[in-house]
């Protein structure tokens, strides 16, 4: 049942959206210019293509949240039973916070967290 | 006291008698989703409200108060507005990503809206992987907000999605790792038992300091998930026009105003659950007379009051505090809030192993 609900929320929600758009096109009124089309920046012409690489900062970033987010998925499952685990547990996690909190010094050492 | 589980029940037995098997199902499923979705605009448009009168009290003005009583009509008035403004097509833009981004951030905070527990047994998904699931749904957004920025070519909006981004995607850790401390406390993922298991005394009572480390982090990254100031860079207005919804037009952007206003609703719902107890009322040991008495008060106000109070805190925050600078937000979460995160985690982990929880 409860994943029934889940498909049912998902379809809904898309369909919530879709009747928005669809509502706001039939009742608002429709002009068209050539000027209202452009691209909204400052007034003048734009300039240059907007799909070019951006600054690495980020994608650093990106790398790092990737391995902490793949630990947190890891971790979930240890947490919901270290109260059966008792002391072993405290031990065991020891050693794999110990690995993660050793990969976030490497890089604060190499000043990946710096913004460049 | 009203209990949901029995009504739900009641309705779920009289359309079984009247319907058969499958379209009975069929029919509650749609009223179950129809129900969630009018209680997201009810949300939406009493947060808005809200903001604005809080915003308003913050620096000395009375806010809304022409359409209706007390400016109560005021949103009501902008929505119909927002309705039947023109939708602009844009030249140069990505139509199948513009088109789409929208519903990737409405859907998911929808479907982590409909994971909060109002009351006992008002809940639409309860799954026992729950938290877990709140937190896959809800990361789910940062997808629609990229795609925006990316298709709408402009590039304000561009550089507004790839900040909203890095953002959004770290200050996740830290809240994964604030709801990993609690999970390790209650030993359970699914959210009603977790609110059950707060009846006798709250988690942030019952965790003492580090679920109290915990809870204040969870607000911080909070509320630098819903883009709101002082982590609001993604649409920082004097520098970027309006961010990543700038080309979006008429109820476009008035879908993600919505979903931004509700991403707030559904972080203090999140924070209510976990650290203040959810539906369940104030429980002090000792003093029967008055449990008792704080029993007669439905769980739902008490959830709802929680939730605001949250709320307003936040909101607070954001009319108090300027801007920071995109580095001073990435080092805030890389330097300072996930390192203290781990080790409030490994905190919580001993006070549990040797029993020191309350």
């Amino acid at each position: 049942m409860d994943y029934v609900l889940l498909f049912t929320m998902i379809i809904a929600s898309a369909a919530f959206v879709a009747l928005v758009m669809i509502i706001t096109r039939w009742i608002s009124p429709r002009t068209f210019n050539r000027n209202k089309a452009e691209t909204y920046e400052c007034g003048i012409p734009t300039q240059g293509n907007t799909w070019i690489h951006f600054r690495t900062g980020y994608y650093l970033f990106a790398i790092l949240f990737l391995m902490f987010d793949i630990e947190a998925i890891f971790l979930f499952p240890w947490a919901t039973i270290v109260q059966e685990l008792g002391f072993k547990a405290l031990v065991g996690i020891l050693f794999f916070l110990s690995f993660l909190i050793l990969g976030l010094a490497y890089a604060w050492r190499k000043k990946a967290l710096e913004w460049k | 006291m009203i209990d949901f589980t029995s009504i739900n029940a009641s309705i779920e037995s009289y359309l079984q008698s009247v319907l058969p098997a499958q379209v009975a199902t069929l029919v509650e499923c749609a009223l179950i989703a129809v129900c969630a979705i009018a209680a997201y605009l009810v949300f939406a448009i009493v947060m808005i409200y809200m903001e604005r009168k809080v915003c308003a009290a913050f620096q000395c003005r009375i806010g809304p108060d022409r359409v209706g009583f007390l400016g109560l009509l005021q949103v009501f008035a902008d929505v119909f507005k927002m309705l039947i403004k023109e939708i602009i097509d844009i030249k140069d833009s990505d139509r199948a990503l513009y088109t789409l981004a929208p519903f990737l951030v409405v859907m998911s905070s929808l479907i982590t809206f409909s994971c909060l527990p109002f009351d006992n047994g008002l809940q639409v998904l309860d799954f026992n992987i729950g938290v877990f699931f709140i937190m896959a749904a809800s990361s789910f957004g940062v997808l629609g907000i990229l795609l925006a920025g990316w298709s709408s070519n402009n590039k304000f909006s561009m550089i507004g999605a790839i900040r909203s981004g890095g953002q959004m995607i770290s200050y996740e850790l830290s809240m994964s790792l604030c709801i990993l401390t609690l999970v390790v406390l209650s030993g359970t993922m699914r959210v009603s038992e977790i609110v059950e298991m707060q009846r006798e005394g709250w988690f942030i009572v019952r965790g003492h300091i580090p679920a109290i480390i915990a809870f204040l982090i969870y607000l911080i990254a909070g509320n630098a998930e819903t883009n709101r100031a002082p982590f609001d860079l993604p649409e920082a207005e004097s520098e970027l026009t309006a961010g990543f919804h700038t080309e979006y037009s008429g109820m476009g952007f008035g879908l993600f105003y919505v979903a931004e206003f509700m991403n707030l609703f559904i972080i203090a719902g999140i924070a209510t659950t976990l650290f203040l107890g959810g539906w369940t009322p104030l429980y002090i040991p000792g003093l029967d007379g008055f449990n008792a008495a704080m029993e007669w008060i439905p769980g739902i106000v008490w959830f709802l009051g929680k939730v605001f109070f949250v709320i307003w805190l936040l909101m607070w925050v954001r009319w108090t505090f300027p801007r920071l600078r995109i580095d001073q937000v990435l080092v805030l979460e890389w330097k300072y809030l996930v390192p203290i995160g781990l080790l409030n985690l490994l905190i919580m982990t001993v006070c549990v192993v040797m029993g020191w929880t309350l």
